[in-house]
């Protein structure tokens, strides 16, 4: 059920992406070019989103557990650290080269953009690549720990 | 500043904006989960039992949603202007700083601010000014 759910969730996500136009690179990037020929459109989809999910996550915040009686997992990390922010600048440079964050470049690949596919391929290496780093520093915690 | 009103879609851009609220709200009630897409598709690369199929339910729903929309309307036309290499790097580096900084557009920028989150504000402002000044030097400095 959870796993239909989730499908069903990614599903409406993708046509978000596509009626708000965010799955066009050339359109979030007019909307990161301030300097140029701007297009605000981008701030309505945060806009709308933000509007919906505000009422979501205040429903959700008095249940312990979901509508399917899961459990659930909210982030409770609170600091705010190098890691947050050097991530931040790391993926907003990222963004701005290419217009894409995650989510339109998956919807993009499912299009049959090539270009998509070389965004998405290359963004799973990155991702993977963290988890190489991490799991040596993990590696290297415990040493120095034991 | 000048304003593009040629490309400038006040209306579909919020229309879609709450689809996309939509979906998170769907996903955090049924499922009790944030939709942030990086953390559910990097989730994917340090599998745990009982935690895979979700994750890959969710990809393959943003991936098919495109043929869903097709359905009912003509699919808009994405214009990508980074050439391969452009984009490869900038893969890399999504990925590298998603993970990093625990999250992107969608889990910080539109769940953890729907939930007031203090840490997603500092990442979304973070992301969004390194993005206005990526695409300043690019448009304005080096291709000027």
């Amino acid at each position: 059920m959870a796993t239909l759910f989730a499908l069903l969730a990614g599903s409406v996500f993708g046509i978000g992406l596509l009626v708000s136009g965010m799955a066009n690179p050339a359109k979030v990037l007019g909307f990161l070019d301030l300097a140029g020929n701007w297009d605000p459109s981008l701030a309505f989809v945060m806009a709308g989103a933000i509007a919906v999910g505000v009422v979501a996550f205040a429903f959700a915040r008095r249940r312990t557990v979901s509508l399917l009686g899961l459990q659930m997992r909210m982030p409770s990390a609170t600091q705010l650290d190098r890691r947050l922010v050097g991530g931040g600048v790391l993926f907003g440079i990222g963004w701005g080269i290419a217009g894409f964050c995650p989510g339109p470049a998956l919807v993009a690949l499912g299009m049959g953009e090539g270009k998509a596919a070389v965004f998405v391929l290359t963004m799973l290496v990155g991702m993977a690549l963290f988890e190489l780093i991490e799991r040596q520093r993990a590696a290297r915690l415990a040493v120095q720990g034991a | 500043m000048t304003i593009d009103w040629t490309a400038f879609t006040p209306w579909t851009a919020a229309a879609g904006g709450a689809i996309i609220g939509i979906a998170t709200a769907m996903f955090v009630l049924f499922n009790g989960r944030i939709a942030g897409i990086s953390g559910v598709l990097g989730g994917l690369l340090k599998p745990l039992r009982g935690d895979i199929s979700w994750r890959v339910a969710f990809v393959v729903g943003l991936i098919g949603a495109p043929l869903l929309y097709a359905l009912v309307a003509e699919l808009p036309q994405p214009q990508i202007d980074a050439g391969y290499g452009a984009l490869a790097a900038a893969g890399l580096l999504v990925g590298v700083g998603t993970r990093y900084g625990s999250g992107c557009t969608s889990g910080h920028g539109v769940c953890g601010l729907s939930r007031f989150s203090t840490r997603s504000l500092v990442a979304t402002s973070t992301f969004m000014a390194a993005g206005l000044v990526t695409v300043f030097v690019l448009r304005h400095v080096v291709g000027a």
